[in-house]
């Protein structure tokens, strides 16, 4: 009986592995969020020249022939360069659209971070400074009177 | 500051590497190497000093590409020889397209592959098809942006020919 339900189980899973294998094909639209039109200049998905035309048939025959997302880009970058890839790859000179960013934010963070202590260091610091002064004696006697006018 | 300055730069860099204006009438002709269409293998216009060279920028996609072809070829089959040549530049074209787009028309003159555009870049064209005729200085003599016609290539390329069969 077990071995019986053993045989089914796997059946199954034959059955259904292909098309698990099916949902986890990339799809153009996926395709055409991460590339570019060379021709266009913009987003693949958001072109519609005839270059564009070209290059979404090319990947959907790819597509079509089970390539990977990898592969597909790959292929895209041996035809149109690496320019044709929306978000660089990060290796090389490409490796600069990452880092800088990440270097700049640091440098900007220390930056502050030094004028801040400097600023505080000179007697800048709101604590230095003790809050506002209260109304002195003649005021508050004042104060209190207006208020007593009033029938709060 | 070091930063700032060192971001600034690398800004100007790229807008200087992406701003190429391009080639004029007189100007000498970008000569970078570039792929063969078929067969493997580069060239590059400095290939060509010494001869009439008729640069053709084109790609398999464009319509009016598909409308000059046959009289580039024609002219080619009049003109071409040791002293003069149509050089075909596939543009931001699939290869395997550009290769069809070739026999389709029966393209006898020579043909580069300029995949990622850089070359059409730095030729200063807006589109394809454009037309350079580079004469054997390796000098712009004559610029046709959009599709050149059989009248233009008898009226204004043939007279600079040497002549006879160039």
């Amino acid at each position: 009986m077990r071995a019986r339900l053993v045989l089914v189980a796997l059946a199954v899973l034959a059955a259904l592995a292909p098309a698990a294998v099916a949902q986890q094909r990339v799809t153009l639209a996926e395709i055409e969020e991460e590339v570019m039109c060379p021709v266009c200049g913009t987003l693949l998905q958001l072109a519609e020249a005839p270059q564009a035309q070209q290059q979404k048939a090319f990947i959907a025959r790819l597509i079509e022939e089970g390539r990977s997302e990898e592969q597909i880009k790959d292929a895209l970058v041996a035809e149109y360069g690496d320019e044709v890839l929306a978000v660089p790859e990060g290796s090389g000179f490409n490796l600069s659209a990452y880092v800088v960013p990440i270097v700049a934010f640091l440098i900007a963070a220390i930056a502050l971070a030094i004028g801040v202590m400097r600023w505080r260091r000179a007697g800048g610091g709101p604590s230095d400074r003790g809050g506002p002064a209260g109304p002195s004696g003649e005021e508050a006697t004042r104060l209190d009177a207006d208020l007593a006018r009033y029938d709060l | 500051m070091l930063a700032v300055a060192a971001i600034v730069g690398l800004l100007v860099f790229g807008l200087v590497s992406k701003g190429s204006s391009g080639v004029a009438i007189g100007d000498p002709v970008p000569d970078g190497p570039l792929p063969r269409l078929e067969g493997g293998g580069t060239e590059s216009l400095a290939d060509y000093r010494g001869r009439w060279v008729l640069v053709n920028f084109w790609a398999s996609w464009c319509i009016p590409c598909r409308e000059e072809a046959p009289a580039l070829e024609r002219f080619q089959r009049q003109h071409g020889g040791p002293k003069f040549t149509v050089l075909g530049i596939d543009s931001r074209d699939l290869s395997s397209d550009g290769r069809g787009f070739v026999r389709e028309y029966g393209l006898s003159y020579p043909q580069l592959r300029d995949g990622d555009g850089d070359a059409a870049q730095d030729y200063g064209t807006t589109g394809v098809p454009e037309n350079f005729l580079v004469d054997p200085a390796g000098k712009v003599r004559l610029l046709v942006r959009g599709p050149i016609t059989e009248e233009y290539l008898r009226e204004q390329v043939a007279p600079l020919l040497p002549e006879g069969k160039s």
